[in-house]
């Protein structure tokens, strides 16, 4: 058999393998997507990372 | 479950449609709708990457049950004409394959869902995955014919968890979605039943029209639709409701009960004459039934955010 024919089989694969790969390429934009949403609109995490930094956090006004 | 006729070569791989044909996107396409549904109405608004995570992971967690479903019921799936086709039974997806995809996806979506909102909603999606895999699909499918009844409960959760997703916490508005289509199930798969009656008896399945005969199963059907009826006029009467929620709510529920009555009068020398045409036609009255009902939950919520009503 020749081994360069595409046999019916390997569109199957391919199109196994494409539809996975679009999948987790998707998969990935959505929990980055996730992750820009959550820490824009979270609290001032920065003056809170591992020790205080309290000259990092909103200044109060009053 | 895994030894069933294969209808396809034993070196048939599976491309990237038998997959997704495994998670049954008919069933959703309603679970997105309903949860969607049930995230907009809710009194607190996320983010749209939130909302759109939170909608896509709910209906992944339905697929991922479907797919599990598919593995166990393999073996009666292969008996009825209406599910043979379907990727396990025709053998173009191996069985054990449909359960890794089942088992994973349920993982990724519950944990990704509890990430992305909070956790009481990837709990509830959680449940909502071993109730139709296992409560379900394993223990009372084969075993009790109010097997439609309790499954109906997996069935009901979506505009829950997209209710919970938005709010954090469970409502009376909320419990009433989850009600409305939990009373709705039996109705709607008994009068399939009816007319699939071949189906159901080949496979084993201890459908209602098997177990007490088609003359209780009509009784059934009437009786749940009474019981159904006064639901969505409630939801229609609470915050997430409006004018055209309860125009819809009102019309739809005569139209079914009058089916419901029309199923309940006739004997089956009626219905065979006719070819089973008013069953029929209350089953496909049954699916536009659901998605009236949400979408005009929609319409009033668009009114209500246009400052119409």
């Amino acid at each position: 058999m020749d081994l360069k024919a595409t046999h019916e089989l390997h569109q199957r694969r391919l199109s196994r393998n494409v539809g996975v790969a679009l999948t987790l390429v998707f998969f990935v934009a959505v929990v980055f997507g996730l992750t820009v949403v959550k820490v824009t609109s979270g609290e001032a995490v920065q003056g809170f990372d591992h020790t205080v930094r309290p000259e990092l956090l909103p200044v109060e006004t009053n | 479950m895994a030894d069933v006729t294969a209808s396809v070569p034993h070196d048939y791989e599976p491309t990237f449609g038998d997959y997704v044909a495994l998670m049954k996107p008919r069933v959703m396409s309603l679970v997105v709708f309903t949860a969607l549904v049930g995230l907009l109405v809710a009194p607190v608004s996320l983010h749209a990457v939130e909302a759109f995570a939170a909608i896509l992971f709910i209906a992944i967690g339905a697929g991922a049950s479907g797919a599990l479903n598919m593995w166990y019921d393999a073996d009666i799936d292969a008996v009825m004409r209406r599910t043979a086709k379907r990727p396990v039974p025709s053998g173009r997806v191996d069985a054990g394959e449909a359960l890794a995809i089942g088992v994973g996806l349920s993982g990724i979506s519950v944990v990704m869902l509890a990430l992305a909102t909070n956790l009481l909603a990837g709990f509830l999606l959680a449940f909502t995955i071993f109730f139709y895999a296992v409560i379900y699909t394993m223990w009372l499918k084969r075993s009790t014919p109010q097997n439609i009844v309790i499954g109906g409960a997996a069935g009901a959760f979506p505009p829950l968890i997209g209710w919970v997703a938005a709010t954090g916490s469970v409502s009376i508005e909320a419990v009433l979605m989850f009600a409305v289509i939990f009373m709705w199930t039996p109705p709607h798969f008994w009068a399939l039943a009816l007319f699939m009656r071949s189906d159901y008896d080949d496979a084993g399945v201890p459908m209602l029209t098997v177990t007490h005969g088609r003359k209780t199963t009509r009784n059934h059907i009437l009786a749940y639709t009474v019981l159904l009826a006064p639901v969505p006029v409630w939801l229609a009467l609470t915050s997430v409701g409006g004018p055209v929620t309860l125009i819809v709510a009102v019309a739809l529920n005569a139209w079914f009960l009058w089916g419901a009555y029309k199923i309940w009068r006739r004997d089956e020398v009626m219905a065979e004459a006719d070819n089973f045409q008013v069953e029929k036609a209350f089953f496909r009255f049954s699916l536009y039934y659901l998605f009236a009902h949400f979408g005009a939950l929609l319409v009033d919520y668009a009114l209500k955010a246009g400052g119409v009503i």
